[in-house]
């Protein structure tokens, strides 16, 4: 008996005989009558959007570019932030005075999970929404950060441009297969803020994630 | 409730389905919560699927792709293996359960964790990891609330989905007062859920292994995926310096490209949501982004088993979203610890006995459990054919004793029937025909509830078991037409 990986592989070529040997992948015919593209206007996609966002029980607020340094510090100042966490490469003019920054990855220093945890939140970007699901996606690019920043603090204030918003969920994956397939990064789908239905089939909110998820939509 | 019996994944006889039914048909709170469950979702995805109006179209996709993938499996493995490696990650073959344990728990020792936090997986379950690595004096604490319970209570599950339907939040509230150390707990389910928060979150801050399962790993670009709904896997994956994630090789998808059909498919199919809170996918080792040791454990486990049979072989699409289960009105009556597997239901009727072998007892009677309303077939999202699976796995279980007696099994009515019957069930249009015709055909023959004999080419099927009268509505007419009466 060979390795376990040769004996696996032998026991699907046996497994297998029935497929034909000239057979290649590509031939076995894989239909894609789906869609992959949204038909709907840049406005009725954004609409959507934040309609299917908040009805994860997220806040949402649309908000005028230019307004936003001011509409993240009140959000901040409501929730009664202190201690803020903030990605690497956000942009500069988001983050508020007044509160005290713990910032992740710049000159390659990381802040430990004790940092995390004892944090009042974390502010960041995204790569892209998916209006057809009121799901944000985050791949790790600038003004995001590693994994961890936006899963360990309890509150999670995420800004997402109006142009990022995809309408269909195909859009969305093929934009992302450069970070994926290329880059190596990992990519982080979220939608709404952590959620079980396991007692009962009540859906309760935030057993391990950020409990509150607050969207700004920016255009 | 706590069945003290050996599941089919185990060695030596295990208990057939008929007789745990019976247990699990006398637990009214079971029935209960289980039922409360099973409509819930089911109304819940009807309306989550119409949403979608190319549904049909992703759920082809859906198969084709799995179709394309088992055929070729050798190869997409390969493809798999190399870019897991290129990105930074190990792979471990493991032929059965005892080699993945193995391979787990050495990984475990050699970084000196006398504890792992786990994100729940059934392919962790079927193989026994947790009883593994507790022998090896390594404890898994599991993550998800409802896993937790389970832990806790000391069971096994009895959802894919939603593990601890069975239980109410007063007995939650009993299993946390004894296990979480908490003084003082209402029975409220968000109370609940802090005191489980809490207590997880020191483990995912101390761990230095996490485990997961896989909902899918991309040939193409080594990426793996874990859909949830906690955040819990998105700790285990994220947190701990090392990951090792057990993959069963049937969870293969070609290119990053399927995601745009599993991701649509899976959701709504599972919770009944456009999208599940959270969905993590990972490369490898990312530089200074969560653990910078990964390990993938590809298992095969009978699943070579099933691959070989043309016919089963569709089995291996599935991609565990519990329609199946939310659907059939005997899962909805008996709940999944009369399965006595951790894949029970439709999916588990035909996925357990082909993973352990035709020829025990226990899982050979699980091909039985089932009315064939077809139910399962019409919410699958990667269009497994059920009916015909099972109807194609009770021929060979009747082909299989009868070659013990020294008969060619070919040549024994009830065979012959079956392999009508099959061919019937692959078309659902020729199935419901046969339906109204057994119906017209066959009430001067019934006596007391039960059909002693049919005529013509089923006849021999009840030469050798009575055969309950097809209902006056079958399952599938009154599916549809309650469905059309709602919308
Ligand atoms: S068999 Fe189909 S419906 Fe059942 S769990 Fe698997 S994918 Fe879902």
């Amino acid at each position: 008996m060979g390795t376990a990986r040769e004996t696996i592989l032998a026991r699907i070529r046996r497994a297998t005989r029935d497929v034909p040997a000239a057979e290649k992948p590509e031939d076995v015919p894989v239909e894609r009558g789906y869609l992959t593209e949204g038909a709907d206007a840049r406005e009725a996609v954004v609409d959507r959007f934040a309609e299917y966002v908040a009805e994860y029980k997220a806040t949402v607020h649309r908000v005028d570019e230019k307004d936003l340094p001011r509409v993240i510090a009140e959000a901040l100042e409501r929730r009664g932030v202190e201690k803020l966490v903030i990605p690497a490469g956000l942009p500069g003019e988001w983050v508020p005075e007044g509160v005290e920054t713990l910032r992740d990855g710049e000159d390659g220093s990381q802040l430990t999970n004790g940092d995390l945890d004892g944090s009042d939140g974390v502010l960041t970007g995204c790569s892209l929404g998916i209006a057809q699901t009121g799901t944000i996606v985050l791949d790790a690019g600038a003004g995001q950060g590693r994994r961890a920043l936006t899963l360990v603090p309890d509150y999670h204030l995420c800004v997402v441009k109006e142009d990022q918003i995809v309408d269909l969920l195909p859009e969305a994956i093929a934009q992302l297969k450069g970070a994926v397939k290329d880059a190596g990064r990992a990519v982080t789908f979220i939608s709404g803020p952590s959620a079980t239905s396991d007692i009962e089939l009540n859906r309760v909110e935030g057993v391990h994630g950020p409990r509150t998820l607050e969207v700004l939509i920016s255009g | 409730m706590t069945l003290e019996v050996p599941d089919a994944f185990s060695p030596g006889k295990t208990p057939k389905f008929q007789e745990l039914a019976k247990v699990s048909l006398a637990d009214t709170q079971l029935r209960r919560n289980i039922g409360k469950a099973a409509r819930g979702i089911r109304e819940k995805r009807a309306v989550a699927v119409e949403e979608l109006p190319d549904w049909q179209e992703l759920r082809e996709a859906g198969r084709a792709i799995k179709e394309r993938t088992l055929r070729h499996l050798d190869h997409y493995l390969l493809q798999l293996e190399e870019s897991v490696r290129k990105a930074g990650g190990q792979v471990h073959w493991a032929r059965d359960a005892e080699e993945a344990n193995r391979i787990i728990a050495g990984i475990a020792r050699d970084h000196d964790a006398d504890e792992v936090v786990k994100v729940k997986s059934i392919a962790t379950d079927e193989i026994k990891l947790n009883e593994h690595l507790e022998s090896e004096g390594i404890k898994a604490h599991e993550t998800d609330l409802a896993e937790l319970i389970i832990q806790l209570a000391g069971e096994e599950s009895s959802h894919i989905l939603v593990p601890a339907i069975h239980k109410n939040r007063a007995e939650i509230r009993e299993i946390f007062l004894r296990g979480l150390d908490v003084e003082d707990l209402s029975d409220d389910p968000k109370d609940l859920a802090e005191a489980a928060r809490l207590y997880l979150r020191k483990k995912f801050l101390s761990a230095k292994v996490g485990v997961s399962g896989a909902n899918f790993g991309v040939a193409e670009t080594g990426t793996v995926c874990v859909v949830e709904s906690e955040g819990n896997g998105r700790m285990c994956t994220t947190l701990p310096p090392v990951l090792v994630t057990l993959m069963g090789i049937e969870k293969l998808i070609p290119t990053w490209r399927d995601f745009e059909v599993y991701m649509q498919l899976l959701p709504r199919s599972s919770t009944a949501e456009r999208m599940n809170p959270y969905t993590s996918f990972w490369t490898g080792v990312s530089e200074g982004d969560g653990p910078q040791e990964f390990h993938l454990v590809l298992l095969d486990n009978g699943r070579t088993n099933v691959l070989a049979d043309e016919r089963g072989r569709q089995a291996l699409n599935c991609i565990r979203c519990s329609a199946c289960l939310n659907a059939c009105p005997v899962y909805e009556r008996t709940g999944g610890h009369a399965y006595n597997s951790v894949y029970p239901g439709p999916i588990g009727a035909i996925l357990t006995p082909q993973l352990v072998g035709i020829g025990k007892p226990g899982p050979d009677s699980l091909p039985y459990a089932s009315s064939l309303c077809g139910a399962c077939y019409d919410v699958c999202p990667v269009k497994i054919n059920i009916p015909e699976v099972l109807i194609h796995l009770r021929g060979r279980v009747v082909r299989n004793q009868q070659s013990g007696d020294g008969l060619a099994g070919t040549l024994n009515p009830e065979n012959v029937a079956m392999q009508i019957m099959a061919k019937t069930f692959a078309d659902p249009a020729l199935y419901e025909r046969s339906q109204k015709l057994a119906r017209i055909g066959q009430w001067p023959l019934a006596r007391s509830g039960t059909i002693h004999r049919l005529p013509g080419e089923l006849s021999g099927w009840t030469r050798t078991r009575d055969l309950k009268p097809v209902p006056e509505k079958s399952f599938r007419e009154w599916w549809r037409e309650r469905k059309n009466g709602e919308g």
